[in-house]
């Protein structure tokens, strides 16, 4: 169990910002959903998190450590990274990806030992993915591929999750049923899990907190009622919307509006 | 047992085999039980001193080397085609051959006379030079950030056709060298020693085991860059462990025998179609793979013409192309690939 924070955060290229004056503090079972337009910076967040981009300035810390001072191998032990692409073209088994969440905790020239091997059909079982073991990886959906990635990631044994848009490309069952299980292996394995997504509902329905990047700074961050506002959602994605109460679960609903139709958005109610 | 262990354990049975019986073949017929009791009781056996000499000093180094250098061109190329993620890349693709060339013409023109450890500078200079070269790509491919894989390639091919059109401006200026030079090009495995044998199999095991000890990073590298450091890869450490293990291996076999080209580009491909793509078995397999055609094509080159020799380049490209392509169609009929 790891807790995750970021203290003033900056990333900019040579000639412009992306994101300044991140700061936050995540807890053990805390699953936060980033944010915001396309090009907002969510992705980049995400990869300054997990060390593949460097930040200009501010810090990162897994509990008191910086991040800087892991090294490659180490931050791989305790933080795993599911990016949005990775190469198809490999001739690997589902099983082999799987298993490829054990390299930071192998020796060199090490064989997998039986530790290894339980934790890796942990993995397979918790993904639901063992009869697809043997399959090639180019033969796999695009849903069985997400799951594999997880499960990889779970194999990592990492207690930090990143996931970059891990719904894109999926139908809507798959879509809930990924993150449905992000959020059990979150809460019931204590992980800090940040993703990125672009579905607000779906952010409010399975994020314990929104974080939502506009203008190069991270304007809210809390729990989904207060993140997703009307006011706030229309600063950062330039759109009115109308927020409302959804009706199975109780969380904020959010129903984009479309301009052209005369629509009187204050007549709209707020979640309670 | 896992089809990978005995598909290996069939491959190395095969490459022995095929070493013992290439040492009853060449100009002159040794019979196949004469050699094999010549190996069990050495200087007792029933073989003629003459004939014990062409398996002392000839024959047995020459099928070592042989032996080294095929597995050592066969992992090269299953480490560069890793490292760029390319099916096409070979051993020489960041220069290694151009930079032996040089070295191997710069001895010949310059006429040097140089010894080192019982290696003559025919040996010394392309292995210097490959490396030279290969150092001065990765420093130029390096420059104002880490070694990309398209810079190292770029700095490559420009640095290459630089340092061929000085192997090519040195055979012009001194023509009744060319020829000299130019067997040189086309690759032989006819000056192999003792020495050649300890040097290039010191050189392979070591290049050999420091890939396969790579193996995993390398299975983790093929899903991209960003995968492969989420699970704890180093990409600047990676690719420079990667560039000097295969460079190591592509430098010890032009050493020892010159370019020949075919090896390394083909046999990662054989082999990963008989063991699959996991480099725990692909660089055993790739090596056994190397030295299996290596050792066959040089039987072939030393005797269809004998007494005198064809450039094994040449024989392992003829033959072994169209056995290529037939395990490719008959994998791609079976919907292997």
């Amino acid at each position: 169990m790891s807790e995750l924070t970021t203290n003033d955060l900056q990333f900019s290229y040579a000639d412009r910002t992306i994101f300044e004056r991140v700061s936050m503090h995540l807890k053990p079972g805390e699953m936060l959903a980033l944010l915001g337009a396309n090009g907002a910076g969510k992705t980049t967040l995400l990869k300054t998190l997990a060390r593949q981009l460097k930040p200009t300035s501010g810090e990162i810390f897994l509990d008191t450590k910086p991040l800087s001072q892991l090294s490659r191998r180490g931050l791989a032990q305790q933080l795993a990274m599911m990016p949005q692409h990775e190469n198809r073209d490999a001739s690997l088994s589902v099983y082999d990806v799987v298993s490829l969440g054990r390299t930071p905790h192998c020796g060199w020239l090490m064989p997998l030992s039986k530790k290894d091997r339980a934790i890796i059909e942990d993995a397979l079982n918790s993904t639901g993915l063992n009869e697809l073991r043997n399959r090639n990886i180019n033969e796999v959906s695009g849903g069985e591929w997400r799951r594999m990635i997880l499960a990889r990631a779970i194999a990592q044994d990492a207690s930090v999750l990143l996931l970059d848009e891990p719904t894109a490309g999926l139908d809507l069952k798959y879509q809930y049923e990924c993150l449905e299980r992000v959020q059990t292996l979150t809460h019931d394995r204590k992980l800090v899990t940040v993703l990125t997504l672009h579905d607000l509902n779906q952010a409010a329905m399975f994020g314990d907190r929104l974080a939502l990047l506009a203008n190069r700074e991270l304007i809210a961050i809390g729990p989904p009622s207060q993140v997703l506002t009307t006011d706030l959602i229309r600063q950062a994605f330039s759109i009115d919307v109308a927020v409302m109460e959804h009706p199975m679960h109780g969380t904020p609903l959010v129903v984009p509006c479309n301009p052209s139709k005369n629509r009187n958005l204050n007549s709209l109610s707020r979640p309670k | 047992m896992k089809r990978e262990l005995v598909i290996l354990l069939v491959a190395f049975a095969l490459m022995l085999m095929l070493a013992v019986a290439s040492l009853a073949i060449g100009a002159v017929t040794i019979p196949i039980f004469d050699v094999m009791d010549w190996m069990a009781n050495g200087k007792k056996s029933v073989l003629s001193g003459a004939h014990q000499t062409i398996l002392w000093e000839l024959r047995l180094p020459r099928i070592l080397t042989a032996c080294f250098v095929g597995s050592a061109l066969a992992v090269a190329g299953v480490g560069f085609q890793g490292l760029f993620r390319n099916v096409l890349a070979d051993p020489y693709i960041i220069g290694a051959s151009s930079g032996a060339a040089l070295g191997a013409t710069l001895v010949v023109v310059a006429g040097v006379k140089l010894s080192l450890a019982g290696l003559g500078a025919s040996v010394i200079g392309p292995m210097v030079g490959s490396i030279a070269v290969v150092l001065v790509v990765f420093i130029v491919g390096s420059v104002g950030r880490h070694a990309s894989a398209l810079t190292l390639l770029l700095s490559g091919i420009a640095i290459s056709s630089m340092t061929n059109a000085i192997v090519s401006l040195l055979m012009f200026l001194n023509d009744q060298k060319a020829i000299v030079i130019l067997s040189w090009l086309m690759g032989s495995l006819a000056g192999s020693d003792w020495s050649v044998v300890v040097v290039s199999s010191l050189a392979a095991m070591l290049g050999i085991v420091m890939l396969w000890g790579l193996s995993r990073q390398m299975d983790a590298f093929m899903l991209g860059d960003v995968a492969s450091q989420s699970l704890g890869l180093s990409l600047v450490q990676f690719r420079m462990l990667m560039i000097v293990g295969a460079s190591l291996l592509t430098a010890s076999a032009v050493g020892a025998a010159g370019i020949i080209g075919f090896v390394g580009l083909i046999a990662p491909h054989i082999a990963r179609l008989l063991i699959g793509s996991r480099h725990g078995w692909l660089i055993p397999m790739s090596g056994c793979v190397g030295a299996i055609i290596l050792i066959a094509g040089d039987a072939i080159a030393r005797t269809v013409v004998a007494p005198a020799e064809l450039p094994v380049g040449i024989v392992t490209a003829l033959l072994g192309c169209p056995f290529f392509l037939s395990l490719l169609l008959s994998s791609k009929t079976s919907g292997r690939i």
